[in-house]
């Protein structure tokens, strides 16, 4: 019993052995198992390492001497202590008090014993014998003793003497006897437990050995929580030098940190940090956290996060501090980590949303910029009408006052139609439609035309000049056309800002600027190399023609060569077709088997007025100019430069400048070009005809100087008042010239049935021809002319008239897609497929006799000069192999690609021979043969039409051939193209009404066969 | 005298072709139109060709994953893919071509199949052939 409750009473005493803020029961921090069978060994298996703890016993003894919880553990130990001596001498009380009550017990019986062995004596002599009722005796020795009961006793005895007997006394006495003797022993065991007792309450009464027990085993479950845990406790004095430190990776000895300061113990960063932050909490009084970074040398850089709390003595004052630190490197670096990645996240995020604002604010300008270019093509057709119908009234009978103001008029149109083109193109460059084409041209010649037409609408005294070096390749391959665009905004700009001097143009090869870069531009698309002949070659047409009437009177020679060349075209006009066959031909023999890239820099350098430095940065922006005062002074719409730049890079160059303000500029671009080192052009009609226009000093193809003199204004303003009119006067010479190049006299115009497509021909080729300054004009005009409305004539006419230049070119089919009038990007469409039925249809739309767009259709009239031959085949493959042998015969041919196709290809126009594949969609060779035998035969297409295949307007020529040949029965011989070369397969084309048939694949030998077969 | 090498291992590389049995006379048909007018007039027709008939073979593999088979179409297929293969000379694929469309009249599903798989084996090698050959 005195164990058990020891044993309760320590569990209690252990938990309140702490600091009153370790908190009630609830919340014990710190439980000691107190009963140590079990986890003795435990303990015993962990090694307790003691030296991680260094105390300063002294300062332990002071602190708990001083302190309020040292005192206040101190009073519990004592409490304790006296609790336990309380309730010992309580025991040992109560043991006394038994003891005592069994010793009275043991007297009382005693004196009773006496009473009765005195009264035996008394009665012993007396009534001896009497010895009766045994029974009553014993009933006197089963009853309990109480000093009343032996007075009873007494008396009875007294009563019962008669029993008395000397035996029965005698017995009694012996009894008694042993009763006496055994209480005497119990009496003395019980002393002896007694001493016992208070031996053992000598032994328990100092529980100090208990004590420290307990406290050495809370001891070493600290120790062995502390063991692996990564922290490090101290307390430090108000000095802040250590007293205790228990850290469980020590690095220094016990004497290196007793009664030592941080700053002391380590240096690095930190430490002072640290040392402030414990001084801080020292004044304070209030406990605090905080994670320090420190970098000593002791254990490199680690964070630790620092607990402190105040240690406060009995006033209340503090006397030092306790702390404990708590390495968290680990935790700090994973937590900068992950700040890192929420900021890049973060990051992330914005750049995001930067981007989708960027690309919403790219399709709006994208969308603006689609907006404009639909924009300025809108506008550009009413305008057109505006200007041309102002040029037709230019040239009616007006007085002075009208003309200025038509002037005005006129030339404020011109900027518009200018502006608008500029703005066409830009957006054309930008958004990539722009294509680029790759023909052969002289750069000489366009040298020389630029400067030709620069100086003809020259209105200063300015000297314009041309070098081109000699290692310049006489023809070079390039897209001529934006060559000439650039170069031309460049001269023109040049002349803008020079008011006296010079302008020219400097033209050399230099190295590859960057070897293996920049052919890109260069496209090997045969058609379009063949136009650009063509095209290059109506250029020195145009410009000579310009150059010829502006100067009218003052350069003889001009007007000579104007003159021969009147003469030329107009014999070239009589047999329009045959000379272009003979050109197409040409231009597909011509020889382009090497080819090596050249660059080439042009230099257009002027004595103007200079650019100031800083507008160089913004020079090649879009809109911008030096400065408003120059816009105001100089006009422009400030795109010029911004095209040339785009257009030069987009042909792979650069685009350069070079300006002193007050002495010129000079703007330097680079550009690859491909040479065709195999240039034979001796017998080339092109040539020829180049030779036979500039048979003069000019036609010299390795001339590399040129200079136009300036003139005096006198001359240039001559009688008309205006350059304006001035430009009219070669119009007006050109207009008899013009309507003969078309092959049509005067007298056409009597002839409404072919008329219409003349005027239809000549405007889409207009609106297709290249544009600089001075053809913007004419292309408005041309769009006039687009209404083939016979109301219309006199506005077509004066259109012709002004665009004798234009005219020049309508007889070429130029496909050159930058101008966006309705007709030229249906014609670029149709003569770039072949899709006849669209051609068709446009034209029926128009409800213009039918005209089939390409080279094809000057062949239309002679149709007996150049046979018509139709390839029907569905298979892309076969359709080139075929048409490059074709080719190759000396034969062009139309392509459809089924038998539908190819029944509405016979009903507009008549084909000397068609080559019909046999298996093909929609409708089989056989079937399209049978068609066309049908109508041969009945001379209506009613069976055309049930197979579905609507019938189409015929068309001029099938009017003029088909119709009267429709009589005749003309047969179309054809050729069945079949891969089943077996007989029973023969025998079904021929069956269906084939002539013949070829077997695939197609050979160059059984073609000319074939075509010699049925076409003499 | 590289060029020379270059020239004549180009050469080489032809002739291998024609031994070989890939390409036959029509391919050579192809190189006497080629002037300077094309001087890449041969490739552009390969090119075309590889262009124009992987979408019939793709239009061949869909057919043979119909059931029932549609012999007819697939001989038409086949017809136009063989027009094509025979007018650039591949020899060897015009031969699969013909096989094939033997058992397309036989109704040979199987050996439409097999032979579809060895036509692209041989559409395959020469085009790789082909490729070598024109850089």
């Amino acid at each position: 019993m005195e164990s058990d409750h020891f044993e309760e009473m320590d569990i209690e005493v252990l938990s309140s052995m702490w600091p009153e803020d370790i908190g009630t029961d609830a919340g014990k921090q710190f439980n000691v198992e107190e009963k140590p069978k079990g986890d003795q060994d435990m303990l015993e298996e962990v090694t307790i390492m003691e030296e991680p703890t260094i105390v300063d016993f002294k300062r332990l003894l002071e602190l708990t001497d001083y302190t309020e919880k040292g005192s206040s553990q101190l009073a519990y130990l004592i409490k304790h202590w006296e609790y336990k001596q309380a309730n010992a001498a309580r025991l040992l009380r109560e043991e006394l008090d038994s003891l005592s009550k069994q010793r009275e017990e043991v007297e009382l019986k005693k004196l009773e014993i006496l009473e009765e062995h005195r009264f035996e004596e008394e009665r012993y002599g007396d009534k001896r014998p009497i010895s009766i009722l045994d029974e009553v005796n014993d009933f006197w020795q089963e009853i309990p003793r109480r000093k009343n009961d032996v007075v009873v006793q007494n008396k009875r005895v007294e009563i019962d003497a008669k029993y008395d007997t000397i035996a029965y006394w005698k017995q009694q006495a012996m009894h008694f006897e042993k009763l006496l003797e055994g209480s005497i022993q119990r009496e003395q065991i019980l002393t002896e437990k007694l001493q016992e007792c208070l031996k053992d309450f000598e032994r328990q009464s100092s529980p100090v050995e208990e004590l420290s027990q307990i406290l050495k085993r809370a001891d070493n479950f600290l120790h062995f929580v502390l063991q692996n845990a990564p922290v490090v406790i101290g307390h430090q004095d108000k000095e802040l030098r250590y007293r205790f430190i228990y850290n469980h990776f020590p690095t220094l000895h016990e004497e290196d940190i007793i009664g030592k300061t941080d700053v002391e113990i380590f240096t690095g960063s930190g430490v002072k940090e640290a040392q402030e932050f414990k001084k801080e909490v020292l004044e304070k009084g209030l406990p605090a956290k905080r994670e320090i970074t420190f970098e000593t040398d002791l254990f490199g850089s680690k964070t630790f996060l620092i607990n402190v709390e105040p240690v406060f003595s009995k006033s209340g004052e503090t006397i030092g501090i306790n702390y404990m630190g708590m390495d968290v490197t680990d935790q700090v670096r994973k937590r900068e980590r992950m700040a890192k990645l929420r900021e890049e996240i973060a990051v992330q995020k914005a750049k995001e949303t930067e981007l989708n604002k960027t690309i919403h604010i790219t399709e709006e300008t994208m969308r603006a910029k689609q907006m404009l270019a639909t924009m300025s093509h809108e506008i550009r057709s009413p305008l057109s009408g505006v200007v041309s119908m102002a040029e037709i009234l230019a040239s009616t009978k007006l007085d002075r006052e009208q003309r200025q103001l038509l002037d005005v008029m006129l030339s404020s149109g011109d900027l518009v139609l200018q502006l608008i083109n500029d703005i066409l193109d830009l957006s054309k460059v930008e958004s990539g439609v722009m294509k680029l084409e790759a023909t052969k041209f002289r750069p000489r010649e366009v040298v020389r035309h630029v400067l030709q037409t620069a100086a003809a609408s020259l209105q200063k005294i300015l000297t314009l000049e041309g070098h081109v070096a000699d290692d310049v390749p006489i023809e070079v391959i390039g897209d001529v056309l934006r060559i000439r665009q650039i170069l031309t905004n460049l001269i023109s700009n040049a002349i803008k800002f020079t008011h006296e001097g010079k302008v020219g143009i400097n033209l050399y090869v230099v190295p590859d600027p960057s070897s293996g870069k920049g052919e890109a531009s260069h496209q090997t698309l045969n058609a379009a190399e063949a136009n650009g002949r063509k095209e290059e070659k109506l250029e020195k047409h145009r410009s000579t023609s310009q150059t010829n009437g502006d100067q009218e009177g003052t350069h003889g020679q001009t007007q000579n060569e104007s003159a021969y060349r009147n003469h030329h075209l107009s014999d070239e006009s009589r047999t329009p077709v045959k000379s272009q066959a003979f050109v197409d031909e040409a231009a597909e023999e011509h020889p382009h088997s090497f080819e090596t890239t050249v660059w080439i820099c042009c230099d257009v350098y002027d004595t103007g007025i200079g650019i100031p430095e800083n507008a160089l940065p913004t020079l090649f922006k879009k809109y911008m100019q030096v400065s408003a005062d120059h816009a105001r002074k100089y006009g422009g719409t400030g795109l010029g430069l911004a095209i040339c730049k785009q257009l030069v890079e987009l042909m792979g160059g650069r685009l350069t400048v070079s300006s002193q303000e007050h002495c010129g500029s000079t703007f330097t671009f680079i550009l690859p070009y491909k040479v065709s080192t195999t240039s034979d052009h001796s017998d080339d009609p092109d040539e020829f005809s180049d030779m036979a226009d500039h048979d003069e000093a000019t036609c010299d193809t390795t001339e590399s100087f040129f200079q136009f003199q300036p003139r005096t204004l006198g001359s240039l303003f001559s009688s008309n008042g205006g350059s304006r009119t001035q430009k009219f006067l070669p119009h007006t010479t050109g207009y008899i010239r013009s309507n003969k190049l078309n092959g049509f006299s005067e007298t056409s115009y009597s002839f409404p049935a072919s008329n219409p497509r003349t005027r239809e021909t000549s405007s889409i080729d207009d609106a297709c021809s290249v544009v600089d300054d001075a053809e913007i004009l004419c292309e408005s005009e041309t769009s006039s002319s687009h209404r083939p409305d016979p109301d219309n004539q006199t506005a077509a006419c004066r259109g012709n008239q002004c665009q004798d230049d234009a005219n020049c070119e309508s007889q070429n089919p130029i496909t050159d897609p930058t101008h966006h009038s309705e007709e030229s990007i249906e014609v670029a469409v149709a003569a770039k497929t072949r899709e006849l039925p669209k051609t068709d249809q446009r034209q029926d739309k128009f409800g213009i006799s039918p005209q089939c767009v390409s080279s094809r259709s000057k062949e239309i009239p002679e149709s007996t000069l150049q046979p018509r031959i139709l390839l029907v085949e569905d298979n892309k493959t076969i359709v080139m192999v075929t048409q490059s042998m074709m080719k190759l015969l000396g034969r062009s041919i139309d392509v459809v690609n089924n038998g539908a196709e190819a029944v509405c290809a016979v009903q507009r126009h008549s084909y000397d021979l068609i080559l019909m594949d046999v298996c093909m969609p929609i409708m089989d060779g056989l079937q399209a043969t049978r068609l066309i035998r049908s109508f041969e035969e009945t001379g209506n297409w009613d069976a055309a039409v049930k197979a579905g295949i609507e019938k189409v307007v015929p068309c001029l020529d099938s009017l003029q051939n088909g119709l009267g040949s429709m009589s005749s029965a003309k047969r179309i011989p054809i050729i069945a193209m079949t891969a089943n070369a077996l007989a029973e397969s023969a025998d079904e084309c021929l069956a269906n009404g084939m002539d013949s048939f070829v077997s695939k694949p197609v050979t160059l030998q059984k073609l000319k066969e074939c075509l010699a077969k049925y076409l003499p | 005298m590289e060029r020379n090498q270059m020239r004549r291992q180009v050469a080489l590389t032809r002739q291998s072709l024609f031994d070989q049995g890939f390409l036959d006379e029509q391919f050579i048909q192809l190189e006497e139109l080629q002037d300077d007018a094309n001087p890449n007039f041969v490739e552009e027709v390969v090119t075309l060709y590889y262009r124009d008939s992987s979408r019939i073979i793709v239009n061949i593999d869909q057919a043979l994953e119909r059931n029932p088979l549609d012999f007819n179409k697939l001989d038409n297929y086949m017809h136009q893919f063989k027009g094509s293969s025979t007018s650039i000379g591949a020899k060897k694929v015009k031969a699969e071509c013909t096989q094939f469309r033997e058992y397309c009249r036989a109704g040979n599903g199987e050996g439409c199949m097999r032979t579809l798989q060895q036509l692209k084996k041989e559409y395959a090698v020469l085009k790789r052939r082909l490729e070598t050959y024109f850089q």
